[in-house]
């Protein structure tokens, strides 16, 4: 299976400014942030959640806690997929308990990895709050999970595939709608 | 019934002959070899492109009967040994009980009538039970009908009762088949003492605990005058030993067996209990040392020291799985291979190591083509491949570490004593 | 621990037999997954769902607590099921062979079986009789590979890495698989490893390990950047070749005096039980430069790691 693809999505300059707009949404949504944290769903949403975290302090001239979470251990087909995923350190050096917390990943879709990241969540404390915030909403979710904060919505049908690329990962920013094609 | 085999490439060593004759057999003798035979007889053997040689002579094997009929016995030990080539094979005296007697001796010969598809060469102990405590009476089992004594599987470990032995062996002209080994040197050792023994965490059996025994037996033969074969030669110092004092005129013979020059203690990584074996597979030098003496005469034969256990007792732990290989239906493709092909030696070498040699060692009435001889023929496909596979084995025991091996030449009809027990690879009559 | 994002698995194995069968990039690739699962063991709730309905059985033919604890506690950190079965060898006692037990084993659908055994080559075997999963968790004179794993995920927590390091392994090296395992797992991985003994606990052929091999303890400890300490067994394989404990002390012996003209930041390491006043003196075992205690620590990290890549390890290796 190769992927062909079908239309770009998104540019650097539009990722940015959902970005913005996001860190705004956040910023107006609690009156204070003192008891907010940013954690990002590894990998790309770790990324996005460094980029977040330092438009708000831009904003707000304070740095909210970032974190960093590892959702493998925590998949519902670790023992279906058919590449060993690799399992990373969750990084969060700070306590979540009673603590406001905005989940951060790329693609939302099935709402899989979301409950993962839930169960992960719980098991290192118990947090005040969690939102989400995602980059793309392609729909057709699974489970009942919706993102409170959306980069964009994008309609896409079931043999379709949304990559986010990232300058941190993949030396540039963009997203594009692909299509599986039989290689 | 009266053959002739016709067309064949006859190897005859005895009799110095390599070419192609046609080999008449009457009344279970060679009555002649010679050109274009054009007489009357009941059916002819076309040989055409195959091997024709006296049948082979194994020194070394352990049929297990009596005492371990679930290993192997006599009729299903020399089944194999004539799939292998093989018309006579020398069984060893580590049965239950110890072949030390001359009674012991005539219940193997009785066994060995009612079932055996080939002869067989009866070794008694040297020491009775092999306990080496006291010395068996060779006289007595020689005239039962034993042909060499041996407490193979052990040594003599008394250096002055072994000296008692071979002056009685001396006296009673029977060779003495010794099986090298200094016991506390090797004591739990498991595989050849190296890097390898070390990495995989076994006991290793130093080189020492055989050649430094190969020493002293040597040594004892030159004091007594007794003929003194030394079994299953696996390291170069060995070797060297054995050289020298073949140079020197004493009455040494040596064999070694198809797996010390065919692997190394290189097949012993992976734990497969059927490259255990003793003395252990050795370095790559060491088969190089084999080779070279096999090719220069100072090995003179090849046994196969066929050794049969049980799925049972081979499927265990490495430490727990007892010693040995079987070999007879592989040891003649493996010298066709390892050394005729890679020209250690012609073929007619390799004949006189497989069957001629041995024959002469033990002073047994085979080996040879000349007239008059008993019609114990090969006749041999040397350019046909097959896959050793484990179905295909005959012994009763499937201990072979060349299952899977891409074997070459195969054996197609044998006779013993002038009566074809296989024809075109399939036996001739049933035996039990 | 390492930085380096790795995103694609290198794991392709269902048995984990020694250090000897792995590649450098695979044994880094356990110690960065053991980095992943240290930060699960210093959480409040140390459990994640990682192996939910699979069962790892720890079958010991040998005696073990530590070792056997610490699997356990791996396993069940995973969330996988954990049965413990005890048994004795022998070859004289005619029970249920290593290869029927397995196949017995492996009828109960069990996923992973964690093995120690007094006879070396126990895992290979049954790793190949067997569709489950095998981990040796030491196997006679061979390998104990995860203790070796340990060593190095400890060292390199230390010193930040394991590259170029001087690693001297001091003590039985004959009849030790920690020796063995860790000569395979630090040269791969670069470090310069010494090994000491007296001559005859130092067996044939060692040299082609690519150590370097020494009976004079000062020559093990100058330059070293961290000394492994062997348990010496009295009771069995060591005795033979040195009949007094207080003679091993004198010479080989880990002592603060000893280590004086070492490194100050010299790591020392054990993988226990100690025997104090054998091979080490107390004041060293309970030092500023002993690790000992968390190497039992990272000990579970190192074993959840291990029984996660052999159990989802994917593709046909299995």
């Amino acid at each position: 299976m190769t992927l062909k693809e079908k239309s770009r999505v998104m540019d650097k300059d539009a990722i940015d400014k959902a970005l913005e707009r996001i860190a705004h949404e956040i910023i107006e949504h609690f009156d204070s942030l003192d008891n907010v944290a940013i954690i990002g769903i590894k990998n790309r949403g770790a990324h996005l959640a460094v980029r977040l975290v330092s438009k708000i302090a831009r904003i707000t001239k304070k740095s909210p806690p970032l974190g960093a979470l590892d959702i493998t251990l925590y998949r519902d087909d670790l023992t279906q997929v058919s590449e060993q995923p690799v399992v990373h350190a969750t990084e969060i050096d700070f306590n979540i308990d009673g603590m406001d917390i905005v989940l951060v990943d790329d693609v939302l879709f099935t709402g899989r990895t979301i409950r993962s990241a839930l169960d992960a969540l719980v098991d290192l404390g118990r947090p005040g709050r969690i939102q989400l915030a995602a980059l793309i909403d392609r729909g057709h979710r699974e489970l009942p999970i919706r993102a409170d904060y959306v980069g964009k919505n994008v309609p896409t049908s079931a043999d379709e595939v949304v990559e986010v690329k990232l300058s941190e990962v993949d030396g540039k920013d963009e997203v594009v709608l692909c299509e599986k094609a039989p290689s | 019934m009266r053959y002739i085999i016709k067309h064949g490439r006859v190897i005859d060593p005895a009799n110095k002959i390599d070419g192609e004759l046609d080999i008449l057999v009457a009344g279970g003798s060679i009555e002649k070899a010679e050109k274009s035979l054009t007489e009357k007889c009941d059916k002819v053997i076309d040989a055409k492109g195959r091997i024709v040689a006296p049948g082979l002579v194994d020194l070394h094997a352990h049929l297990r009967e009596p005492g371990r009929e679930d290993k192997e016995t006599v009729a299903s030990g020399t089944r194999a040994a004539v799939r292998g080539g093989f018309t006579t094979v020398t069984c060893m005296p580590n049965t239950e009980p110890a072949i030390d007697s001359p009674e012991v001796v005539r219940r193997v010969r009785d066994i060995v009538a009612k079932d055996a598809l080939c002869n067989v060469a009866i070794a008694g102990a040297i020491t009775l039970s092999r306990a080496g405590k006291r010395i068996a009476d060779f006289a007595k089992m020689k005239e039962a009908g034993a042909v060499a004594v041996s407490d193979d599987g052990s040594s003599v470990a008394d250096s002055a009762l072994m000296e008692d032995a071979l002056k009685a062996a001396a006296l009673d002209a029977v060779t003495v088949m010794c099986h090298c080994e200094d016991a506390k040197l090797s004591a739990q050792g498991v595989v050849n003492m190296g890097f390898i023994s070390t990495k995989m965490g076994l006991k290793g059996i130093s080189s020492a605990s055989e050649y430094e025994i190969v020493a002293r037996d040597i040594e004892l033969a030159a004091k007594t005058g007794a003929a003194v074969h030394i079994c299953h030669v696996s390291c170069k110092e060995s070797v060297e030993l054995i050289r020298r004092a073949k140079s020197a005129g004493v009455r040494v013979t040596a064999e070694t067996a198809p797996h010390y020059f065919a692997l190394t203690e290189d097949c012993c990584v992976t734990y497969d209990t059927n490259m255990k074996m003793n003395p252990p597979l050795r370095s790559k030098e060491d088969a190089d040392a084999l080779r070279k003496a096999i090719a220069d005469g100072t090995i003179d034969a090849i046994a196969t020291d066929h050794a049969p256990h049980t799925d049972s007792e081979k499927d265990v732990e490495f430490d727990y799985a007892p010693f040995g290989v079987i070999g007879l239906e592989t040891a003649l493709s493996l010298s066709i291979m390892e050394l005729v092909d890679s020209k250690i030696v012609s073929w007619s070498g390799l004949i006189s190591k497989l069957s001629y040699n041995p024959a002469k060692i033990l002073g047994l009435k085979a080996g040879t083509l000349s007239k008059g001889a008993p019609a114990d023929i090969v006749i041999i496909d040397p350019n046909k491949e097959y896959i050793y596979k484990k179905e295909l084995i005959e012994s009763k025991s499937k201990n072979s570490p060349f299952i899977g091996w891409s074997l070459k030449g195969k054996v197609t009809d044998v006779f013993v004593g002038g009566k074809r027990v296989m024809e075109d690879e399939e036996y001739r009559q049933p035996c039990l | 621990m390492t930085k380096i994002a790795l995103n694609k698995s290198v794991w392709k194995k269902k048995d984990l037999l020694g250090l000897e069968y792995l590649s450098k990039e695979e044994i880094e690739f356990i110690l960065y997954t053991a980095g992943s699962f240290k930060e699960v063991t210093t959480r409040q709730i140390k459990k994640v769902p990682a192996l939910r309905g699979k069962t790892v059985v720890n079958l010991f033919y040998e005696p073990s607590t530590r070792t056997r604890t610490s699997f356990e506690l791996a396993a069940k950190r995973l969330s996988a099921d954990v049965i413990n079965i005890a048994t004795e060898s022998s070859s004289v006692k005619k029970g249920e062979t290593l290869i029927d037990t397995g196949k017995n084993i492996e009828a109960l659908k069990i996923d992973t079986i964690v093995v120690r055994h007094n006879c070396s080559g126990a895992a290979n075997i049954l790793a190949r009789s067997v569709s489950s999963s095998v981990v040796n968790a030491g196997d006679g004179w061979h390998e104990h590979p995860t203790q070796a794993l340990l060593d190095m995920f400890t060292l390199k927590e230390k010193l930040g890495k394991i590259e170029g390091l001087k690693v001297s392994i001091i003590g039985d090296i004959a009849h030790s698989r920690v020796a063995r395992s860790n000569m395979w797992g630090f040269t791969k991985l670069g470090a310069k490893v010494t090994v000491c003994a007296p001559a005859m606990l130092i067996p044939e052929g060692i040299e082609k390990f690519g150590v370097k091999a020494t009976n004079d303890l000062a020559e093990a400890l100058d330059g070293a950047d961290a000394i492994n300490v062997l348990r010496m067994q009295f009771e069995r394989d060591s005795a033979v070749a040195f009949p007094s404990k207080l003679e091993y002390f004198k010479r080989y012996g880990i002592t603060s005096e000893k280590l004086a003209g070492c490194g100050k930041n010299i790591v020392v390491m054990h993988p226990g039980p100690i025997n104090r006043g054998i091979e080490m003196s107390s004041e060293v075992a309970d030092g500023k430069n002993s690790v000992i205690l968390d190497q039992v620590t990272n000990g579970i990290a190192v074993r959840m790691a291990v029984l996660y890549l052999v159990s989802t390890a994917k593709d046909g290796q299995r």
